[in-house]
């Protein structure tokens, strides 16, 4: 989904910086979005891990200096694996929740900083439908998209005023690589689609986005569902 | 988890699973797939084998020179992004097949040709280099001066010999986004042809739909559709607005494409083309891409799908060849609701590269209990005449007929047993006509 909104970025002519952990990967990316981007757009790469704190303000400084400022900052990164796996191995139930949640934020928090003190900005931050109502395959997974869904929410109460505009991204199921080996439910979504949704979305500010929007509806059914059916669901 | 089923575009359904990762490196030695638009079983899984690969995700420009036109990409680029990408800055693809929703490896694979096959070749032949991951593991380069034979193998191989992972091509320069197409309004069949072949001697580009329900003096009446790429001073200075993209939201009843039905619509069709003869500005989606229009159109052809007959009549087979064999059509009772018959020139040197000089007849047709007879008759009269049919079309021939017709077959197969002794690449398809 990155690597699709990013695109959309470049061939309307915005520069983009790519953060992420394997080198060449990011060189390859960084040469499709020079390839389509329209002329004189500015592609920039550092290396940033969401599990290791001690990259996130050397990799922001950096492109924030190669691009001569940043103005919006997009997080998409995230771990993700079955409530199964995650129960039955602690070590990866840990390294999710402090990545999808501890990590993310402690990130979102030195953008915030940096934001802040240019006067304006955006931060669009990938949570999940995940996190909106507590469900039996994401127990693990959705509570670290609660608390940060609930981050977000707050960091647009306390700063929307002072020009830090947040965007909270809650995808539904989208097929990608985090999805692969799935069954693919109803209402599944594809990344270019989802991006498009969420350019718009970061253009006009939207405090929270469901991607496809058809996902608004499907959650507020779901969570408008009382307790004892939620027990007996499956999903 | 419950099994998954995986069709071609015919709709035909095999069990399988199919992997979409956001990058090939450490995809598993199975098939490649892309976007899934052969009709027939060619990228489906074998049985013996049921994981495919679907290369989509993995859809990056690695380079472009905007002063030569080379393009270089990852397999998953698909024609309709590179449409996207490279029309408005004057560049396309050599050859396009008549759908965008292909990817460069699929193109590749099988080889496709377009409407300017009689002046242009297949796509392959425009390839400069390929990277493949063979079946030992390794990544190496290919191309027409660089292992020269795996190339050749690749290119219409339609996946077997290995995994292609970038092509690399030249774009063309056209002049403007915008087509100049002159079509004429064709009697029957013969008439057809020898406007065809006129055609080729003046134009890069003809096509043409014939209605193949009419029988007697009337048989393959239709239109020949005849283009080049505009000129700056016939064309206007905007880009031309793409098709509205709509989506069958059901998958049609059978009743849909009966005898009847096709029958009007053909009638229809054919007399829309009111004047001989038509001519203008169109735009290349149109042109080119008629059917992207509707997204899920093989759903139209019902529940039990569609398969989609192709075949090569050479020239040796003489004029009265495609009378011939609309003849057995009829007789047979085929409501085919397209068929297409283009130009075919030089035959590439890619072992199972599909074109040879002669025609080429293309034939939707809606899946009922004789398809396989049917199928069989026509393969039959095709032997007879000495052509061949295309893999990336094909669900039902029979393998002693295709080994029949493609006297190629061994000197591929003994290449690609060089490469994949093993035979790790397999497709239904290959399991189906060569016994792998």
């Amino acid at each position: 989904m990155g690597r699709s909104l990013a695109r959309l970025f470049v061939e309307r002519g915005d520069w983009v910086a790519l953060l992420g952990r394997d080198a060449e990967e990011l060189a390859r990316s960084q040469s499709d979005l020079q390839a389509r981007g329209a002329p004189g757009v500015r592609v920039v790469t550092a290396l940033c891990d969401l599990e290791d704190t001690g990259t996130f303000r050397p990799a922001l400084e950096g492109v924030e200096q190669s691009l001569e400022g940043l103005d919006t900052v997009v997080v998409t990164a995230a771990v993700f694996a079955t409530q199964e796996k995650l129960e039955a191995d602690p070590v990866l139930a840990q390294k999710m929740l402090t990545v999808d949640f501890a990590n993310t934020i402690v990130f979102c928090e030195e953008v915030r900083k940096k934001l802040l003190l240019r006067g304006t900005g955006t931060l669009c931050v990938f949570s999940s439908v995940a996190g909106d109502r507590a469900r039996k395959p994401v127990v693990l997974y959705g509570a670290a998209k609660a608390g940060l869904s609930a981050y977000l929410e707050g960091l647009d109460h306390r700063y929307r005023s002072q020009g830090l505009t947040t965007v909270c991204v809650k995808p539904g199921f989208v097929k990608t690589a985090m999805t692969a080996g799935l069954p693919t439910p109803p209402f599944a979504g594809d990344p270019d689609e989802v991006a498009q949704t969420v350019l718009e979305a970061i253009d006009r500010g939207t405090p929270v986005v469901y991607a496809p929007p058809i996902w608004r509806a499907v959650m507020t059914a779901i969570k408008a569902m009382p307790r004892f059916i939620m027990r007996r669901a499956k999903f | 988890m419950a099994p998954t089923r995986i069709a071609g575009w015919g709709r035909q359904f095999v069990e399988g699973e199919e992997l979409q990762p956001e990058t090939l490196d450490g995809a598993p030695p199975v098939l490649f797939r892309g976007l899934g638009r052969s009709y027939g079983d060619s990228s489906l899984p074998a049985a013996s084998s049921p994981i495919v690969v679907n290369t989509t995700r993995a859809n990056r420009i690695i380079h472009f020179d905007a002063a030569t036109g080379v393009l270089r990409a990852e397999a998953g680029f698909s024609l309709a992004d590179m449409n996207r990408t490279f029309l408005p800055r004057g560049w396309f693809t050599p050859v396009t097949p008549g759908t965008s929703q292909v990817t460069l490896g699929g193109m590749v694979a099988a080889d496709v040709h377009g409407k300017n096959h009689h002046v242009d070749g297949c796509f392959g032949s425009h390839v400069n280099r390929l990277k493949m991951r063979v079946a030992d593991g390794r990544v190496i380069e290919c191309g027409p001066d660089l292992e020269r034979e795996l190339f050749l193998a690749t290119v219409a191989g339609m996946g077997l010999t290995g995994q292609i992972l970038e092509v690399e091509f030249g774009l063309r320069r056209i002049p403007t986004p915008w087509i100049w197409q002159e079509s004429q309004r064709v009697g029957d069949i013969d008439e057809y042809i020898t406007c065809l072949k006129d055609a080729a001697k003046d134009w890069p580009m003809t096509v043409g739909w014939i209605d193949c329900l009419t029988q007697g003096k009337h048989l393959g009446r239709g239109f020949l559709m005849k283009g080049r790429w505009a000129q700056a001073h016939e064309a206007p200075a905007r880009f031309p607005k793409e098709l509205p993209n709509i989506r069958l939201p059901f998958t049609a009843p059978e009743f849909a494409l009966s005898r009847p039905i096709v029958q009007a619509f053909n009638f229809a069709l054919y007399n829309s083309h009111w004047p001989k003869k038509k001519v203008g500005l169109t735009d290349p989606f149109r042109f080119f891409y008629p059917l992207d229009f509707v997204q899920d159109w093989n759903r139209g052809y019902g529940r039990r799908g569609l398969t989609q007959y192709q075949c090569v009549l050479p020239d040796s087979a003489g004029t009265g060849a495609a009378r011939r064999f609309l003849e057995i059509l009829s007789k047979r009772g085929g409501a085919s609701f397209l068929c297409v018959i283009k130009d075919c020139g030089p035959e590439s040197p890619a072992y199972l590269s599909f074109p040879r000089p002669g025609i080429s007849i293309a034939l939707d047709i809606a899946v009922r209990d004789d398809t396989q007879a049917l199928i069989d008759a026509l393969n039959e009269h095709v032997l007879l005449e000495g052509g061949r049919i295309y893999l990336a079309k094909d669900q039902f021939t029979r393998p002693e007929h295709f080994r029949a017709m493609e006297t190629r077959l061994p000197a591929f197969q003994a290449v690609r047993a060089k490469w994949d002794p093993e035979k790790r690449f397999k497709s239904a398809q290959s399991v189906r006509l060569f016994g792998d």
